[in-house]
């Protein structure tokens, strides 16, 4: 009989995903050709991930909405209706033939943001045109002097303090007394704690919630559905799950930029300690997802450490720290961390070589490649950095020719994936053909 | 007891320069006397992160304790006493584009330099810009975008701008995280500054060429 996962090594662990990333339990291939493309390719990130060569650089473009675009379709229009988001970003995959896809959980489900007055973003149709993607609104949605509490219990703070302020209809929710108040029936601890979910406000927010549930189920069968759809095709998945960087889900998602900055020199031990409580969180965050994927990867997309945005003084002190915890615990847990560096990341390239070695995939956006290679080319995996400014304003020459580039500075050895280095959105068709068959072309390891 | 508010500011001691204001305002001191003074810290704030010795939280920190400055202040000081003297500057995030966190330091950085500043906030339409151009006689106006989808709203911008006959005497400027040499010749913008400190530069620069 397998070894319980609880039983198993970090090595077992990660053997386990990446079987399961290869031979999918549930994979119904459309073909025997399907099948062999599928386990090829995966086969191909898996090399360059352990840094070896494998038959070619993986080629796989960081694509947003761009297949709706290419479909005659806005972002709205996908976010709205899935049978459009399955079809169009079906279209892209087969068409385009990237290596893996990045699933279609780019595209959130609209009504369910609509049912539930979300204000942490806008989004097509709602604050944003209906032909642009959605975009963050950050706020200060945790007060400075809110951090005892955020510190002391993380899920109460997000229940009462956190989720009625980013969603409007669950104001109710800032009546709930703690879960963990429901100790025992003695001493009316139960009964007390169950007063809440009488009160209307409550209850109100209660039903906007299943209400959202039910939208979210309808929208994660078409993720599914997409998934065992491109799998049939023989195109694996990418991101086996999600986490953040402790240091940005306080920035981007509770305090925002100037509240912690000004956190950063008020009340830095608070906000250190606060980090730090998130660690386990982030880790879970990443780790369930990806052993629901059956998939490895775990994508970290970095905001608030780039380049400028601190000294690396403060990187070193602020950031980097619980960042580092985080792709510890992930490794832990069998997965492959890959921190996606929006931005430049220059001057951190010298302390993210302190990343466990062979485990992690670093993907970069505008940062100098070559350092990176130099810097990081015996430490991890490096994707990324195929500038977005050329794949939106240049011509499929311009773009062969820094494919080509990519590839002569980053490929050689091994340990390279070819990958935008911001999000592809409504770009030249043209160019993001080129990007995808330059690279098969001369990716090629001899 | 002289202490330095200039040297408190640059020093981001936010305490020390606060209680220094304090001290100053209670003993009859000149408003002006310390927002001047309070703008040469900001001066050495600039001149830091310029030589790459500050960041940006550095930058947004200080233009808290600014704040905090003007706070105390403002009641003392004389209508109109505060005329900015820089040369006016257009700022805006480009239509489509709600990010405004760049956009923010920028303006606030041309601020305490002195400059009379329009800020449009975020997702302005060409034509708005255009009008506002034609209202306050702007010399320069400083287009800001995250998103890639910046690149054909800058670039519908600097046309619209064109066509109401105003390129000539409009000098633009172009900034945000995926901006670069290709993008400022795709959208025809006079040049491209890679954060808050150059975009003072690159006005500074501008009006002097007038």
């Amino acid at each position: 009989m397998a070894k319980e996962w609880e039983e198993m090594t970090p090595t077992e662990k990660r053997a386990d995903l990446d079987g399961k990333w290869l031979s999918p339990p549930q994979a119904e291939y459309s073909s025997a050709e399907a099948e062999k493309a599928y386990k090829e390719r995966v086969q191909r990130m898996l090399d360059a991930i352990n840094m070896k060569k494998p038959d070619r650089v993986p080629v796989v473009p960081m694509a947003g909405f761009f297949g709706a675009y290419i479909s005659g379709l806005t972002p709205y229009d996908v976010m709205y209706d899935y049978e459009k988001l399955m079809s169009s970003f079906s279209k892209y995959v087969l068409e385009y033939q990237p290596d893996a896809h990045l699933s279609v959980t780019v595209s959130p489900p609209g009504k369910m943001h609509d049912t539930l007055d979300y204000k942490l973003y806008s989004w097509p149709g709602h604050g944003v045109a209906k032909e642009h993607s959605y975009q963050c609104i950050e706020g200060e949605y945790m007060k400075a002097n809110e951090y005892d509490a955020l510190i002391a219990d993380p899920t109460y703070f997000f229940l009462t303090g956190w989720l009625p302020r980013v969603m409007g209809a669950l104001d109710g929710l800032k009546m709930l007394s703690p879960f963990t108040n429901m100790t025992e029936m003695y001493g009316g601890f139960t009964g007390a704690a169950f007063v809440p979910f009488g009160l209307p406000p409550v209850q109100e927010a209660l039903k906007k919630m299943m209400a959202a549930g039910d939208e979210a189920l309808k929208w994660i069968g078409a993720v599914g559905g997409f998934g065992a759809a491109m799998t049939a095709a023989g195109f694996p998945g990418f991101f086996g799950g999600g986490t953040k960087a402790p240091f940005d889900t306080i920035g981007d998602t509770l305090r925002g930029t100037r509240g912690i900055i000004a956190d950063m020199y008020r009340q830095p031990k608070k906000l250190l300690r606060a980090m730090e409580q998130f660690v386990p969180i982030a880790v879970k965050m990443g780790v369930d997802s990806a052993k629901l994927n059956g998939c490895p990867i775990v994508f970290i997309p970095l905001h608030k450490g780039a380049d400028g945005f601190m000294s690396d003084e403060q990187f070193r002190k602020f950031y980097w720290p619980t960042l580092k915890d985080v792709m510890e615990g992930l490794i832990a847990e069998g997965c492959v961390p890959f921190p996606w560096a929006e931005g430049g990341y220059n001057s951190r390239l010298r302390v993210i070589k302190e990343s466990p070695k062979g485990k992690v995939i670093w993907g970069f956006d505008t940062t100098n490649m070559a350092d990176a290679k130099k810097i990081l080319g015996d430490v991890c995996c490096i994707t990324g950095n195929m500038p977005i400014a050329t794949l939106s304003v240049g011509t499929p020459e311009d773009v062969k020719i820094t494919v080509k580039k990519l590839i002569d500075t980053c490929a050689p050895e091994g340990g390279y994936m070819m990958m935008s280095g911001a999000v592809i959105e409504d770009v030249p068709p043209d160019n993001v053909k080129m990007m995808i068959d330059a690279t098969k072309e001369l990716g090629v390891y001899k | 007891m002289a202490k330095d508010l200039t040297k408190a500011l640059a020093d981001l001691k936010e305490d020390e320069a606060l209680a220094i204001v304090k001290e100053k305002l209670d003993a009859g001191a000149d408003p002006m006397g310390i927002l001047n003074d309070a703008s040469k810290g900001m001066e050495t704030v600039g001149t830091r992160f310029s030589k790459g010795e500050y960041f940006i939280p550095d930058l947004v920190y200080s233009g808290e304790i600014l704040k905090s400055i003007n706070e105390l202040v403002k009641p003392k000081l004389t209508a109109g006493s505060d005329k900015k003297t820089g040369g006016k500057v257009i700022i805006a995030t480009v239509a489509g584009d709600i990010h405004d966190i760049g956009k923010d330091i920028v303006v606030f950085m041309l601020d305490v330099s002195g400059f009379e500043v329009y800020d449009m906030g975020v997702d302005v339409p060409a034509q708005k810009i255009v009008d506002k151009i034609k209202e306050t006689n702007s010399p320069v106006v400083g287009l800001s975008g995250f998103l890639t989808l910046a690149y054909d709203s800058m670039k519908q911008t600097i046309d619209a701008v064109a066509k109401a006959g105003l390129r000539e005497k409009t000098k633009i400027m172009i900034g945000g995280g995926q901006i670069t040499p290709e993008i400022v010749k795709y959208t025809g913008a006079d040049t491209f500054g890679k954060d808050a400190v150059e975009a003072v530069a690159i006005a500074r620069k501008f009006m002097s060429a007038k």
